[in-house]
């Protein structure tokens, strides 16, 4: 049955240094555990909550799978509220994975993406908020995305949507009170009027919210960056330059790069995914033509796009194709191997891209220069200007977005309302309060009746 | 001693429509009733209708009731509240005769067949196997049935309390029962003690009205009645008029707030919030420098008035004391002297939304003993309580109403889902999509279940069908015709004080735009079919409003998913794993027949809800899967 099978999973992103966690949760976590570990020196049953150091044994006689350490937590003192086993490894992927299938073959189920956090919510450990925002935990990328993850833990976003919430319901109580009550003197006849100017102003806030959300939301997946460009211009250069290691072929042979490498890059706190692509140029070998078709889509599809020119050569006509491709999408032109001469004069860029406002940067990055302008020139571009150092406090998830932005639709409808029926505007407002409540998981209200009665002196 | 198919116990205003609607249903009825004197007695203010109660009584009259009708014929004053709002709050109040609305309505209780009226105390309800069968009266007789309806409002254990005199007694001066009390714990009923109010009556003669703001009537009086209809006469009503409590009057019950049972914890009850004491909003919102005070007659042929605003348990003395303080009343003399009174009534989340007891087939409860206040709220649970004991007299299927369907749906579904902790008042904010339950169209929602039961007789469902065809055709019209901007069309647009076309536009458009309404409309087009008030007003209203209509009705559809997923009866919460305890307990006590109506329940988080929704999903798959 759902919720009584254990389940088990790989919890940290593989890819990290070999270290890793398998995690159990269930009702047979415990037992499945001590099936597989060898303690140096504890003995069963594991003590709860301790760090165990032992070896897990493999299907074999005498095989050890890796050295681990190996903790114990019983229900209901967990995450999940049910028993956990959490076993550290540190030989890398693969005895990693070992684990996790000798835990799968004592009949623990591998979980799906998110389960033990969705079990968390479940038993009622965690609101909506807080089960989602330790999704990001375990998503986020990067040092500041995790920051923003555990502040929405603490209830950033829940606090913040529950003080638009009170201030649209202390709206709501006058306006239902006056309508409940018409002939309390206590009650004042709301207007249409000052509904609708109160109703601007939380509009702004949850804006406001949603703004920072979507925000929250490019630290957890990344600003996707594609890098576009002719054929050698140093593409793979810039994203070895950025990773810092030599991560993809450079070569002096044009065409190097056939499929597209993808990696994440900190940034300044930004994570941002970048892309190489294979050079766009005209050709006739099937395999590039592939790359180049893909190269497009990508530029299409990406936040943003790297455009690299032979500042030497000057702007080749395939530059101007890829030119018509970037159109209203955000662009940073890179100006590489200044070194070598410098043939294209800035006005020639902007005319390239009109209307678009993009930073044109020169580079030499076979000698690692203009690196720092460019990364402060994309950081600028994430953050659109915003005082130095803002960061996202919190972040959402895209279900939690959305409510944002129904929440939004709500208020704008209730502004473009008939000034002369608050009863109408009403409709919207609790609409907008709904939404909301979908992101903390309080739907059910009794508080607008609460909040009349504390409010108004009521009584005929 | 005689057997019927259905008792009604009680003759408020719970019993008079259970009773009504059962007899004119087809079944055998008796009405058992303490005294014939008080069949349906007003006992606290003089009025009937405002807004969300004025629904109610629509409602009430579109399902085929009589309270309509029975206000209709013998109100003092109409107004329609809350026109400079929305037409789905616009709300009628009637100002009542208290003696002719109670003659009349007894007069139709006699004269409606099949109904027998029976002067009597019930002392206990019959049971066999469970199931309910009959009741003893006090004298011992005994009358039996398939199906009672307990009525019994403030009455049970009544307890009147008055300064530091407290006696057994109920509204009216009677005696209050105690033997049905007991009756309903043995048959394993839970019961919950609350308290209201009521303020002193005084001699009109000794009011200086001049002093007064004058509160008259409507110039055109609607009627409740969808029968009435279109507007009548109203000759001579009458005025109720507007004072006001001063610090003096503050003065007087702060400095004999220690001879105030409510502060003395004399009363135990829990009383309403929206209806405090005098003595009450006094402390509670101790800077306000006064409170309204409305003098309303209560009958043409009587001195009486009611002091509504004042409600209070004070010592007599007191009560002459403070009420002389308010202007215009300087002189004042009492009729009778205000009282609050306790009294026992049935927790109702131990009731199905049909009114039955769970567990306890064939009694049905309606009215104040289900811990509700006011006529209408009554009104309403009776009628649905009666016509219910009437469709399991008969084996037929029950009435159950929605939160979609009705203002009477909410109240139910609130009073059985969530409980009361206070007597129950229906509020327009209770109700999730007002929009749609608006008195305009109480019969276009309630009339067809009404006449399917079998209680809106043919004239009244043809009258129905006609307005609704109407209705339906002049909106297909509006889409159809077009107006074109002709200069006679302009002229007659500039002079009505409206923008002029820039093209054709259909009617319907037209009647859109915010200061267009259906009387400019007629000037625009010539050849309008003659329509009644109502089917313009109708169609005025669906028309302008579709907009948030569909919005609702959208809003609606959602809900009704989370009510279709229906929780089986025999679900054992023990073994859904995950739900917190509490949630256990709530659900286990509440026993919800939807998911819709579990996560109205307080205590259950939406993390229960999902709990269940999976449990649930769980186990109609397995039952699926159990096939060959
Ligand atoms: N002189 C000079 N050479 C550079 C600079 N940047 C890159 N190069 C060289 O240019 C050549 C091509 O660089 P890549 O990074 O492979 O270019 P690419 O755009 O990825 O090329 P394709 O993958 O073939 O499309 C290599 O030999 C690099 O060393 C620079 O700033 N100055
Ligand atoms: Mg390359």
């Amino acid at each position: 049955m759902f919720l009584e099978d254990t389940i088990a999973a790989i919890a940290t992103p593989p890819g990290e240094g070999g270290i890793g966690i398998v995690r159990l949760s269930g009702p047979e976590a415990v037992q499945i555990a001590e099936k597989i570990f060898k303690p140096r020196k504890a003995t069963f049953p594991l003590k709860s909550h301790r760090l165990h150091l032992g070896w897990v044994q493999g299907p074999q006689e005498g095989e050890i799978i890796d050295e681990v350490l190996l903790t114990v937590m019983r229900a209901p003192r967990t995450f999940t509220r049910e028993d956990v086993v959490e076993i550290n490894c540190h030989g890398g992927i693969v005895p990693l994975r070992r684990v996790l299938e000798a835990t799968i073959s004592l009949g623990a189920r591998l979980a799906e993406p998110g389960e033990f956090t969705r079990r968390a919510f479940l038993k009622g450990r965690l609101d909506l908020a807080q089960a989602e925002g330790l999704l990001q935990v375990i998503r986020a990328k990067t040092g500041e995305g995790l920051q923003a993850a555990l502040g929405q833990l603490e209830g950033t976003l829940s606090r913040r949507v529950r003080e638009i919430r009170q201030e649209i319901l202390l709206l709501l109580a006058r306006l239902e009170a006056a309508i409940d009550f018409p002939e309390e003197e206590d009650v004042d006849e709301v207007t249409g009027r000052q509904v609708k100017a109160q109703g601007a102003g939380i509009l702004e806030k949850v804006r406001a919210l949603a703004e920072g959300a979507r925000r929250g939301k490019i630290y957890r997946d990344g600003v996707e960056t594609v890098i576009i460009g002719r054929p050698n211009v140093g593409k793979s250069s810039l994203l070895n330059a950025l990773l810092r290691e030599e991560r993809a072929i450079v070569t002096e042979v044009a065409g190097t790069t056939r499929d597209q490498l993808e990696e994440y890059v900190n940034l300044a706190g930004i994570p941002l995914k970048i892309v190489d692509t294979a050079g766009i140029r005209k050709t006739r070998n099937r395999v590039e033509i592939i790359g180049v078709e893909r190269a497009r889509n990508l530029a299409q599809r990406g936040d943003l796009v790297i455009f690299i020119l032979n500042a030497a050569e000057g702007i080749a006509r395939e530059d101007r194709e890829i030119a018509s491709i970037l159109q209203g999408k955000q662009v940073v032109v890179l100006l590489n191997k200044i070194d070598l001469g410098e043939n294209i004069p800035e006005a020639e860029v902007r005319r390239l891209l009109p209307g678009a406002e993009a930073p044109i940067i020169r580079a030499s990055l076979i000698n690692q220069q203009g690196l720092e302008e460019l990364e402060l020139a994309i950081s600028q571009l994430v953050f659109q200007g915003q005082v130095e150092g803002s960061r996202a406090d919190f972040l959402a998830s895209l279900r939690q977005i959305q409510a944002l932005e129904r929440a939004s639709a709500s208020l704008l409808d209730m502004l473009a309302g008939p000034l002369e029926d608050p009863d109408l505007l009403s409709i919207d407002l609790k609409a907008a309060y709904a939404a909301l409540g979908e992101i903390t998981g309080e739907t059910v209200e009794d508080d607008l009746l609460d909040k009349i009665f504390a409010e108004f002196c009521i009584g005929k | 001693m005689g057997s019927y198919d259905v008792i009604v116990i009680g003759g408020g205003h719970a019993g008079c429509e259970g009773a009504l609607a059962a007899a004119r249903m087809g079944c055998r009825t008796l009405m058992v009733t303490l005294s014939l004197e008080t069949i349906a007695l007003m006992p606290c203010n003089p009025a009937v209708g405002g807004p969300a109660k004025g629904h109610l009584v629509r409602e009430v009259d579109a399902l085929g009731g009589e309270m309509a009708r029975n206000i209709d014929a013998t109100c003092l004053q109409v107004r329609m509240l809350n026109t400079t709002k929305g037409p789905a709050v616009h709300a009628l109040r009637a100002q009542a005769d208290k003696r002719r609305y109670e003659e009349r309505m007894r007069r139709v209780l006699e004269d409606t067949r099949n109904l027998d009226l029976r002067q009597g105390v019930v002392e206990s309800l019959l049971t066999e196997g469970g199931r309910v069968t009959g009741v003893l009266l006090a004298t011992g007789t005994v009358f039996a049935a398939p199906a009672v309806v307990l009525t019994t409002g403030t009455y049970l254990r009544g307890k009147i309390i008055l300064g530091d005199l407290q006696y057994d007694g109920a509204p009216g001066g009677q005696v209050a029962p105690q033997g049905l009390s007991r009756s309903l714990k043995d048959l394993g009923l839970d019961l919950m003690r609350f308290k209201t109010g009521t303020p002193a009556r005084v001699d009109g003669r000794t009011l200086d009205f001049s002093r007064m703001m004058e509160q008259p009537g409507d110039g055109e009086p609607l009627s409740f009645s969808f029968r009435n209809m279109p507007a009548r006469e109203l000759p001579d009503q009458m005025s109720c008029w507007l004072t006001h409590t001063n610090e003096r009057t503050h003065r007087v019950i702060q400095e004999n707030l220690h001879r105030s049972p409510l502060f003395t914890g004399q009363i135990e009850g829990t009383g309403p919030r929206y209806c405090p004491s005098i003595e009450d909003k006094v402390v509670r919102f101790a800077d306000k420098a006064g409170h309204q005070v409305f003098l309303e007659p209560e009958g043409r042929h009587t001195l009486e008035y009611y002091v509504q605003g004042m409600s209070t348990s004070l010592p007599e003395d007191v009560q002459l004391a403070m009420l002389q303080t308010v202007e215009g009343m300087e002189k004042v003399r009492i009729i009778r002297p205000g009282y609050a009174i306790e009294y026992d009534c049935i927790e109702p989340t131990q009731l199905d939304r049909t009114l039955e007891v769970r567990g306890l087939p064939g009694l049905f409860t309606a009215g104040q003993v289900n811990g509700t206040s006011g006529y209408e709220e009554a009104a309403a649970q009776g009628i649905l309580a009666g016509i219910n004991a009437a469709q399991k007299a008969r084996g037929r299927d029950m009435l159950v109403l929605d939160r979609s369907q009705a203002y009477l749906g909410v109240l139910v579904d609130d009073l059985v889902t969530k409980g009361t902790s206070e007597p129950y008042r229906m509020l327009t904010s209770r109700a999730e999509y007002r929009l749609l339950l608006r008195q305009d169209n109480a019969d276009l929602r309630l009339t067809p279940s009404g006449y399917r039961v079998g209680l809106v007789e043919e004239k009244q469902y043809q009258a129905f069908l006609r307005k609704r065809d109407q209705v339906e055709g002049e909106i297909r019209r509006l889409g159809q015709v077009r107006v074109n901007p002709t200069p006679e069309v302009q002229e007659v647009l500039t002079r009505l004080g409206l923008g002029e076309l820039s093209g054709p536009v259909t009617l319907e458009r037209l009647l859109k735009r915010p200061e267009m309404d259906y009387a400019a409309l007629k000037k625009l087009s010539g050849d309008i079919p003659p329509l009644d008030r109502e089917v313009e007003r109708q169609v005025e209203i669906q028309v302008k409003y579709a907009g948030y209509i569909d919005k609702q009705k959208a809003q609606v559809e959602k809900f009704l998913r989370m009510e279709k997923r229906s929780i089986p009866e025999d679900i054992d919460y023990e073994g859904v794993p995950g739900l917190r305890k509490e949630a256990r307990e709530k659900l286990k006590k509440h026993r919800p027949r939807s998911l819709g109506q579990a996560g109205r329940i307080s205590g259950v988080s939406p993390a229960d809800l999902s709990i269940l929704l999976l449990y649930l999903e769980q186990r109609s798959r397995a039952g699926r899967g159990s096939g060959p």
